[in-house]
């Protein structure tokens, strides 16, 4: 249970992907100006990552490590090192996933593929995903560890991305400096909301 | 030929800034800028990857067909990553260690993908390099100057040589640790931009 405890305090606030390693940057700005569209994408993106870590680590563990392919019994596989096309293989399962999940959404789940779908094909090129899938590989989580990993670094970068849009919106009515207005005080707001996220390092 | 050359590496570096301008990648841009040693190896990195994917993709543009063109697109700049990465990690390991996840992590970023999406796909393969070398180091002089300061008052030094001689080296600076932290690239890019939009020409917003 500890374990379980610690993974989450530090998947969702030492190590939030979006404000203390600077995942998935592009769309935390694109898509903060409005707290409702900044949940939708968050939600969407936890799914995503709840998803594609787990079956990435199935790959990476059963098909490309080195000795992974032991299990089929042929020699020559056995000593294979694929760990080189991991980069290509994550990149390819997260395509596909996403494609999957919207295709899933769109026949079963209308109402969800309505409130989701335009923020799917934006996540393929997410960084937060291909870096969660990265991280699995270099800290070699087992399959368990993965899925925990999986959800709670995609909690983390939702609840970032909604408090961070609610900053915004409420930015709206504040007296910027001219040339600090849009972008540039955005920046500093994330700024400041990471040295918040950052306090959490000391438990 | 000679103006286009120029448009089209001049242009990205400030004007049309990949990272300030069109709010590109900028997820690499905040994490390798601890120091200017990582941040001059991606630059590099990215120059390259994404130079020659606009090569590779304006090469074959004519044959890709248009439904599945993202998909080409990004098999070719996984493709290069993935060769940056071997060749990190055979010539310079405890660099491609620093770097850790964020070289691969140049796939998704979307300079080179957008480039590839918005230039190479239409334009071809002489201008598409000279366009991918420009935006490459477009992102580079952001990464340079922002590992410039981090660095410089993080911990006192460029490229590893001492500069400001810290405390803990009987000098006199007392070096900034927020500087190493992830707030400060944050603060350093908001405040560039700043500059940016108050001085530079014709990077004022339409308010």
């Amino acid at each position: 249970m500890e374990h379980v405890f610690t993974m989450f305090m530090e998947g969702v606030f030492t190590q939030n992907l979006a404000l203390s390693l600077f995942l998935g940057m592009c769309t935390f700005f694109a898509v903060s100006k409005k707290v409702g569209a900044a949940f939708g994408l968050g939600i969407a993106v936890t799914v995503v990552q709840a998803i594609t870590l787990p079956v990435n680590n199935l790959l990476y563990n059963y098909v490309l490590r080195e000795g992974a392919l032991a299990w089929t019994g042929v020699p020559a596989l056995a000593s294979l090192d694929l760990s080189f096309l991991a980069f290509i293989t994550f990149i390819g399962v997260i395509a596909a996933i996403v494609q999957i999940l919207e295709m899933t959404l769109d026949r079963f789940f209308p109402p969800l593929y309505n409130a989701l779908g335009i923020f799917l094909p934006l996540i393929t090129v997410n960084c937060a995903i291909m870096g969660g899938s990265l991280f699995m590989q270099q800290r070699d989580y087992n399959f368990a560890d993965s899925c925990l990993y999986g959800l709670f670094s995609g909690i983390g970068w939702a609840l970032a991305i909604v408090i961070f849009a609610g900053i915004r919106e409420k930015m709206e009515y504040c007296h910027v400096p001219k040339g600090l207005r849009g972008l540039g005080i955005a920046f500093m707001a994330a700024g400041l909301l990471a040295t918040a996220f950052m306090t959490f390092s000391g438990m | 030929m000679n103006s286009a050359v120029k448009e089209n590496i001049v242009q990205p570096l400030f004007k049309n800034n990949p990272v300030f301008v069109q709010l590109l990648g900028i997820c690499s841009a905040l994490a390798v800028t601890t120091n200017l040693n990582n941040a001059f190896t991606m630059t590099l990195a990215v120059v390259f990857v994404t130079a020659f994917s606009n090569v590779g993709v304006s090469l074959i543009r004519k044959i890709i067909p248009g439904s599945i063109r993202m998909i080409v697109e990004m098999a070719i700049i996984a493709t290069l990553v993935i060769l940056v990465d071997q060749i990190l990690k055979a010539f310079s390991y405890n660099l491609s260690k620093q770097l850790s996840v964020y070289v691969g992590l140049i796939i998704t970023n979307c300079i080179v993908m957008g480039r590839a999406e918005a230039f190479a796909i239409k334009n071809g393969p002489t201008v598409s390099l000279l366009d991918g070398i420009g935006n490459g180091l477009g992102y580079g002089v952001v990464l340079m100057i922002v590992a410039f300061f981090r660095e410089l008052f993080g911990f006192g030094t460029l490229f590893g040589f001492t500069v400001l001689k810290t405390v803990n080296n009987g000098g006199w600076y007392v070096p900034n640790g927020l500087m190493v932290l992830a707030p400060a690239a944050f603060f350093l890019i908001g405040g560039i931009i700043w500059v940016l939009k108050t001085y530079g020409k014709g990077m004022q917003d339409d308010e």
